[in-house]
């Protein structure tokens, strides 16, 4: 049997609905040891900035059971090392290119948004959910009227198709969801992290400097596909889905739910084989159940 | 030559004092290509431990394709590890980090405490007149595993062994000299031998180790303050994991 697994994201044709989570896998130079980047449906880069970003103090991580917390603070060397250093590199492979956009203010944003215009990118995804900087990320996702504002002042500039990737860190996923949309939002991504803490209770201290930590993992996977269904049902939009994916049967509980990609992302840490097994694992699947089309599975489970 | 992650099997597994295990691992792959200084991921089979423990090596076989790591059970991770016998499986990734710079001067292979270890594999393939200094509270292990590559001083805290006090005590006691420093253990350990190097105009390498993830240089979790900006990110971390763990004791802030 013929199998179709590609899915497309706002017009941009991926071969498979795989992809990775930001901040898990650099720009894939250093995933690239272990997995052909070529396999992959898309590539997300770690957040890139206007200029570079130190991070937060270490310890950085903590183990929980069953996923971690981190507060990384979104270090990266700005956008124009990026463009010089890691853009070409992920040239050399076949598959789509998503840079994650971070920055403080709206204006930040924009100029990376602007950078990157006539920049071999396929798509821009707008970081407005990490949890673990101070000013900007979580607290332009937190409120729906400035995810929709800047969501707005994104799709003004960029040339690229936008994906808008939300926090979990709110009462009501489906009201970001909406804002983002209504915005103009191409596509969605979702979750990020949930802020969370752990205390070493030896040392009578914090387990990570920056106190709190963004939670990922298959721990917080429940939440995760969850939120994806909610927000799958509220908008018209493709979503991608994310938070504690390990597998394709993780995989497919989110494409069931309604997540036209998905996104590996914690389970890098400790399979770095887990992307191109997920694509596997996935077509199987399709065997498995007769389905000669990826897009015949999207969100049938209602 | 790459990295990989495989499935190990355990040789053999001593207690070698209370807390401190040693384990024998046949890895082929991993064990040709590392160099004294590097070290492995070990994963847990615990599904709700997802983080690999990075472990120095302490001892490298190429021809039998084997791994010697030495390490302190600190955990419930380490724990597991130190139930395995002869003939289970490891999940082990490797072999990571830069390692130690092999270089023909008279050394100090120093150690402290868990940071011994790594000081073995570079004791047999340092081709120069080496010192060992090896730091422990009290109990001593590995101590005769080094007296076949050069001469042993040994520090305890408590004084029940050599010289009461740690390896710079050890040093000044012995009225020791050298040229360069190799070293791994606690980071005052490391802090006092940056200083004592510096004051004495040696070269001066230094292993470090911090909280991972990936292991491999991508998720930015185990950086240290480094003095020159870091090829990464264009500031002033550099990836333990990958740009180290072994450092020019000046190219850090610890």
């Amino acid at each position: 049997m013929e199998l179709k697994t590609s899915v497309s994201l706002a017009g941009v044709e991926l071969k498979n609905p795989v992809m990775v989570a930001s901040g898990t896998f650099g720009s894939g130079e250093e995933y690239s040891e272990f997995v052909d980047l070529n396999q992959l449906g898309a590539v997300v880069t770690k957040g890139v900035a206007n200029v570079p970003w130190p991070g937060n103090p270490t310890p950085r991580i903590a183990e929980t059971h069953g996923g971690m917390l981190n507060a990384i603070g979104l270090q990266n060397p700005g956008m124009e090392v990026f463009i010089k250093r890691d853009l070409p590199f992920l040239q050399k492979f076949d598959t789509k290119v998503i840079v994650n956009v971070c920055g403080k203010t709206t204006e930040d944003y924009l100029e990376v948004v602007e950078r990157l215009s006539d920049e071999p990118v396929d798509m821009l995804e707008i970081n407005i959910s990490c949890p673990n900087v101070k000013e900007g990320g979580i607290a332009f996702g937190q409120d729906p009227k400035a995810v929709e504002a800047i969501t707005k002042a994104v799709k003004a500039k960029a040339k690229q198709p936008v994906i808008m990737k939300l926090s979990p860190n709110v009462t009501d996923i489906t009201v970001m969801a909406k804002a983002a949309e209504a915005g103009g939002a191409d596509v969605l991504s979702l979750i990020n992290t949930l802020t969370g803490m752990k205390i070493d209770i030896e040392r009578q201290c914090f387990a990570i400097a920056n106190k709190t930590g963004g939670m990922s993992g298959p721990a917080v996977k429940p939440v995760a596909l969850r939120m994806v269904y909610q927000a799958a049902n509220a908008v018209q939009i493709p979503i991608i889905g994310m938070g504690g994916i390990a597998n394709a049967d993780d995989a497919m509980e989110f494409i069931l739910a309604g997540a036209t990609a998905v996104s590996i992302g914690t389970a890098n840490f400790y399979n770095p084989y887990a992307t191109v097994e997920t694509v596997k694992g996935i077509e199987d699947y399709m065997r498995r159940h007769h389905c000669s089309d990826i897009n015949d599975l999207i969100g049938i489970v209602k | 030559m790459a990295k990989i992650k495989l499935t190990g099997k355990v040789l053999k597994q001593d207690m070698l004092m209370d807390g401190i295990y040693s384990m024998w691992i046949q890895a082929d792959e991993i064990a040709r290509q590392s160099v004294p200084g590097q070290f492995i991921s070990v994963y847990t089979r615990d599904g709700g431990k997802l983080l690999p423990r990075p472990i120095s090596l302490c001892e490298i076989d190429r021809e039998a394709g084997t791994l010697r790591i030495v390490y302190r059970v600190a955990g419930a991770g380490t724990k597991e590890f130190s139930a395995y016998q002869a003939g289970d499986p490891v999940e082990i990734m490797g072999p990571l980090g830069n390692g130690f710079p092999l270089k023909e001067k008279k050394a100090f292979l120093i150690g402290g405490g868990i940071g011994i270890p790594p000081m073995l594999q570079l004791a047999k393939e340092l081709n120069c007149e080496k010192q060992m200094v090896l730091g422990y509270r009290d109990q001593l292990f590995l101590t005769e595993d080094f007296r076949k590559y050069g001469d042993v001083f040994v520090a305890t805290e408590d004084g029940s062994s050599g010289t009461k006090g740690n390896v710079l005590d050890a040093i000044r006691e012995h009225h020791l000299k050298a040229d360069i420093i190799y070293a791994c253990g606690p980071t005052p350990m490391l802090r006092a031998l940056k200083a004592y190097a510096a004051e004495e105009g040696m070269e001066c390498y230094i292993s470090l180790e911090e909280k991972m993830a990936c292991g491999i240089g991508a998720c930015l979790a185990c950086v240290c303050k480094s003095k020159d900006v870091d090829s990464h990110s264009h500031v002033h971390n550099k990836r333990i994991c990958k740009d180290g763990p072994v450092f020019a004791a000046e190219e850090v802030e610890l």
